[in-house]
């Protein structure tokens, strides 16, 4: 190792100590912009050091892709609308799996004399950047309705994919032995990509935070192989923590629908359910003007949002609502499920962007238990998450599924732009029930005519 | 040896991340993804030396793509969660 390789390294492992330390400071709301900036800090520490290394010898092509990379990315940024984040975060995603295919290309077509080992990682990294670019091309698709939202299969898709699996494995293998061969290294990146494009299309809109936490994690793994490929370590420790933090989140998800990941990844495949029960009761209709006088005389009030909200851009009226209802001496509170909305976390960034404290927002768990105690419970753009067939109607498709109990509070408001039913195609019993009332139109719409009634 | 050694340092760097991550509330939960997403465009440090390196044209270029392209990740990853972060106030 020579003095410069030696220097090199040591300053990666203080990144990686800088990259810890983010992640940790993200633990809290009031620490996380923080932990945010010692993480990119983290990132200048470990190009700029990367950039010393003596190997480097032309620099007009790497100050070219990194000014053109910049630009490109603050635009991004910077123009991005919030409800368009998951849209944002899944091009992202692929654009990170891109740059992991690329780099495990470039090793395997410079190593002239690279170890099976190192060409086993590579084709993993070339695997699993392609995998990422692909499905997160396609989930992007589907986010920003460019191709249709609801799951996308054929006859023998399972087949298919069992055989791709195969062809992925002996390419795999091909390239290995033979990586002189240039064809197979065409064929190995053609099998990946179809996979990724496999993976994503039979999957359905209200699974898409499960799929972006997978993508995410998959990001992370690809750099992670990309750094067995090269030796890196940092690449190793950063990916693995991406890595994690993805199948965590992942997990997350999975758990709040009540569903395996194998369940989610192959739902599209699977026979729609239809319910045998028979829902006693009747819908009850109710306008703006009186729900005002119901909310006018209530004590406190719980707000719980879903994809509804995002697609209403009715965030910033809710948040006007709630300055009238706590001048009007009312508690405000709102009630987040983990996977209302299109990715972890979208309603909470929504909330926020409308100036909402985050210490109103609660999770499922905290707000439950006392969810007896409020007067009304707004439910805006949510259905399957407020859903209490998953609590008394066993058999129901989503029975055991956690939901928020909106039906215990002592009165509930569905704001709905018809009957429809949500993703999962179940009716919903909250409806019919004799504390819940609808009220039907868009939900800006009936919040702004709210808004009115309370500054007359 | 060095791919045990590498194995070492992948195994202890998942479980840190688990235990790091697990902590993270469910509020931040979108900052933490698009957060991640910008430190897995370290593949740019990777990209950096295949890009300048002596190796073959291919490789030189397909480094330099690498590098837009883990900037595009790296920049506006961190950008997007600052301004995501700098929106949760408490009142």
């Amino acid at each position: 190792m020579t003095d410069y390789l030696i220097l090199i390294n040591a300053v990666y492992v203080l990144c990686a100590l800088l990259f810890i330390f983010g992640l940790k400071l993200l633990s809290h709301p009031s620490t996380a912009r923080k932990g945010n900036l010692l993480s990119s800090l983290a990132m200048l520490i470990a190009v700029v050091v990367t950039l010393l290394d003596k190997q480097i010898i032309s620099f007009e092509f790497i100050i070219g892709a990194i000014v053109i990379g910049s630009a490109v990315g603050v635009f991004a940024a910077k123009k991005i609308e919030m409800t368009s984040m998951p849209e944002l975060v899944s091009l992202f995603n692929g654009v990170g799996g891109l740059a992991s295919l690329a780099v495990a290309y470039a090793a395997i077509v410079s190593g002239a004399s690279a170890t099976v080992f190192v060409l086993v990682v590579s084709f993993l990294a070339l695997l699993i950047g392609a995998v990422t670019f692909s499905g997160s091309i396609v989930a992007w698709a589907k986010l920003s309705e460019r191709i249709v939202g609801r799951p996308i299969v054929f006859k023998g898709q399972a087949i298919a994919n069992v055989l791709l699996i195969f062809a992925i494995a002996t390419s795999g293998y091909l390239l290995v032995s033979q990586p002189e061969v240039t064809t197979w290294h065409y064929i190995a990146i053609g099998l990946a990509l179809l996979m990724g494009v496999m993976l994503v299309l039979p999957i359905g809109g209200a699974d898409m935070p499960v799929v972006i936490s997978l993508l995410n994690s998959y990001s992370g793994l690809a750099a992670c192989a990309a750094g067995f490929a090269l030796e890196n370590n940092l690449l190793i420790v950063a990916g693995a923590l991406v890595g994690a933090s993805g199948i965590i989140l992942t997990n997350i998800m999975c758990k709040a629908m009540n569903r395996s990941l194998v369940n989610v990844l192959t739902s599209g495949f699977q026979k729609v359910h239809t319910s045998e029960i028979k829902i006693e009761g009747e819908i009850k209709p109710l306008s703006p003007d009186d729900a005002f006088y119901v909310l006018e005389a209530s004590q406190s009030v719980l707000v719980i949002p879903g994809y509804g909200m995002a697609v209403a851009q009715a965030q910033h009226t809710m948040k006007e609502l709630q300055t009238l209802l706590e001048n009007n001496g009312a508690e405000v509170a709102y009630a987040i499920h983990p996977v209302a909305g299109r990715m972890p976390g979208h309603m909470n960034v929504l909330l926020a962007e409308a100036d909402v404290s985050y210490e109103q927002l609660f999770e499922m768990d905290e707000i439950n238990p006392r969810i007896e105690g409020f007067d009304v419970a707004i439910v805006i753009g949510a259905n399957d998450v407020v859903n209490p067939a998953a609590r008394e109607m066993v058999g129901s498709p989503i029975y055991g599924m956690p939901v928020i109990n909106a039906d215990l509070a002592k009165n509930v408001f569905v704001l709905k732009r018809g009957m429809a039913t949500g993703f999962a195609g179940v009716d919903n019993p909250l409806f019919f029930k004799p504390n819940c009332r609808m009220i039907f139109g868009d939900a800006k719409e009936t919040l702004n005519s709210l808004v009115r009634q309370f500054a007359d | 040896m060095t791919g045990i050694y590498l194995l070492f340092i992948l195994m202890l760097a998942i479980f840190v991340g688990f235990e790091l991550i697990r902590k993270v509330p469910a509020t931040l939960h979108t900052p933490l993804m698009s957060g991640a997403n910008a430190i897995s465009g370290i593949t740019v440090i990777g990209a950096l030396s295949l890009a300048g390196g002596e190796s073959d044209r291919l490789a030189t270029w397909l480094g330099v793509v690498a590098v837009m392209l883990a900037t595009i990740n790296v920049v506006g990853g961190y950008l997007v969660t600052d301004r995501m972060l700098a929106m949760f106030k408490k009142r």
